[in-house]
């Protein structure tokens, strides 16, 4: 039970990175990524294939992934810099589609749909099951402060000022002064670091990575966890994922009380649960549980 | 003749199929406000966007300050000290009033993202001095009491005082005001006629776009008149509002 424990918290916190991330190319700029899964991807399959084919230590396996995701992040953004809204959010979700068919196909190097196993996961052989998951959930509550750290010097920073700013009207911002396009592709690029930081967390903790996996449910997972939990918000960034692992893990015991539902039925009682839930807190909440505030002027000294 | 801040020349822009500018000329002696008047769809806004490189023109120089700025990104040319307002004040809905002004200050090292990230030491010096110079804007403007406010908060005239804060955040040299007072009770039009005299009397030029002929009048020692895109006339408010022409295109004075 313990294990179990920590291994939902493990992935909470996976989902907290991808959620943070999220936060910054969203919740800050106002870019919309419906392409979370495959960023997600590229920074799991890159530090797969760099420790399993290539030997590579677990920590430069996850900075590759890192930058893998970055780049692709940076050079998407740059590509499509001109689109807003709708047609951002189409180009974003085919990335995500076409990163995952991408590990479907080229066996050469993902191996297909059979994934790649016996990825790395650290001291996992010396240790018991129960015990590598408890450093694996130290390992990436870590992670979740480093990212949160990341986050909110952003945030205060006259960087992030300028971020909200675009994010609310592009066109004020460039007669404000502000180098919108280069903002934009540094804040998608940071934003996807942190997607592929959540990868490659993923990937060496759960040994095994498959194209299944990064299916578009999971982007449409992380909306909802920042979307509830407060977008723009760091805390809520992090709330809204540990409240989706919650929710997706209780409801498993909630299904033995509908014992006349068939398996199928009873699955989707979790989507019935997520989705009444994201009414409920936007009925009550529309700027989610913690909604975003500006930061503290510094004051002056005078 | 004084230095001419400003000189634009021959400019064309089309909007979706509508000839807006059709070689459009106007200068700003440095000094001076200047008025730009002239009949809806004149093509008055479409100069101002030109101008700050929002649309560029299709056609055209634009110097401003001894610098050719043609074909220059907005936030290039906002750097080198012209600044705009816009005719429907363009808020951003999730900053307060004091970062609205605070995000239009110049020079800030925080807005670069690896000094935002390493080190909170290489802007708050900076942020500092911007916050008091906001401070000091504010009160100057009546706002000082709003200033931690969302901005979407502020009444229309409110607004409209904040448009021309943000404009003078950034050390202008000429500041475009579109339609200051539009939209703002009589008190408030006087009020923000005479933030503009003080302002000028600081050193800071303006351009001013406005329906309201007595705010032009009081403030403006020259008055461009603009019809269908182009360059009608300029003088003096008298001059050019004694002018058949104009009285013909623009006041509906005409025998």
């Amino acid at each position: 039970m313990l294990s179990y424990f920590l291994a939902n918290l493990t992935f909470a916190g996976i989902y907290a990175l991808l959620a943070l991330g999220l936060n910054v190319i969203w919740g800050m700029a106002g870019m919309i990524n419906l392409g979370l899964a495959g960023f997600f991807a590229l920074g799991a399959y890159a530090s797969s294939i760099a420790t399993v084919y290539l030997e590579f230590p677990i920590v430069l396996g996850v900075s590759l992934g890192v930058m893998v995701a970055a780049t692709a992040g940076g050079v998407l953004s740059q590509l499509s810099l001109n689109l807003r809204g709708d047609y951002l959010a189409i180009v974003t979700l085919g990335f995500g589609e076409l990163i995952r068919l991408i590990a479907t196909n080229e066996t050469w190097l993902t191996n297909g749909s059979d994934g790649i196993s016996g990825v790395p996961g650290p001291f996992r052989s010396s240790l018991t099951p129960l015990a590598f998951n408890a450093v694996a959930c130290a390992l990436v509550i870590s992670t979740v402060l480093v990212a949160w750290f990341i986050s909110e010097r952003i945030r205060k920073a006259p960087f992030g000022r300028a971020l909200r700013a675009i994010r609310d009207d592009e066109m004020a911002a460039a007669v404000a002064g502000k180098p919108v396009r280069l903002y934009k592709i540094q804040a998608f690029a940071i934003g996807s670091a942190l997607l592929g930081l959540a990868g490659a967390a993923y990937a060496h903790f759960n040994s095994y990575v498959a194209p299944d996996i990064f299916r578009p449910l999971l982007t449409i997972y992380i909306f909802f966890a920042l979307t509830a939990g407060g977008t723009g918000n760091t805390l809520g960034a992090v709330f809204g994922a540990v409240l989706v692992i919650a929710l997706l893990e209780g409801t498993r015991f909630i299904e033995p009380f509908f014992e006349s539902l068939s398996g199928v039925q009873a699955a989707s009682i979790r989507e019935i649960v997520i989705g009444a839930t994201l009414i409920f807190v936007m009925r009550f909440r529309p700027k989610g549980i913690f909604a975003e505030r500006p930061p503290r002027p510094l004051g002056t000294s005078d | 003749m004084s230095k001419l801040i400003l000189i634009a020349k021959d400019l064309y822009r089309e909007y979706y199929g509508v000839q807006a500018l059709t070689g459009a000329s106007l200068q700003v002696e440095e000094g001076t406000i200047t008025g730009l008047i002239g009949p809806n769809g004149a093509g008055k806004t479409t100069m101002f966007n030109c101008l700050t490189g929002v649309v560029p023109a299709e056609k055209g120089t634009i110097v401003f300050n001894g610098t050719n700025v043609t074909g220059w990104r907005p936030e290039r040319i906002c750097s080198i000290g012209m600044v705009r307002t816009f005719q429907i004040a363009r808020g951003f809905p999730s900053l307060t009033v004091l970062e609205t002004l605070l995000l239009h200050g110049d020079r800030q090292p925080g807005e670069s993202v690896i000094r935002s990230l390493v080190s909170q030491k290489s802007w708050t010096a900076r942020e500092q001095e911007l916050e008091a110079r906001a401070h000091k804007i504010a009160t100057r403007l009546k706002l000082d009491h709003l200033l931690s406010n969302m901005s979407s908060d502020l009444s229309g005239g409110q607004k409209k005082l904040l448009e021309i804060g943000r404009a003078l955040m950034g050390n202008p040299k000429l500041v475009l005001l579109d339609e200051p007072a539009a939209g703002v009770n009589p008190t408030l039009v006087g009020e923000i006629a005479e933030r503009i005299l003080e302002l000028r009397g600081s050193g800071i030029n303006f351009l001013v776009i406005d329906h309201d002929l007595e705010l032009i009048a009081r403030i403006c020692n020259v008055v461009t008149v603009m019809a269908h895109g182009t360059h009608l006339t300029t003088g003096s408010y008298e001059e050019v509002t004694s002018d058949p022409r104009v009285q013909d295109a623009y006041l509906g004075l005409a025998a």
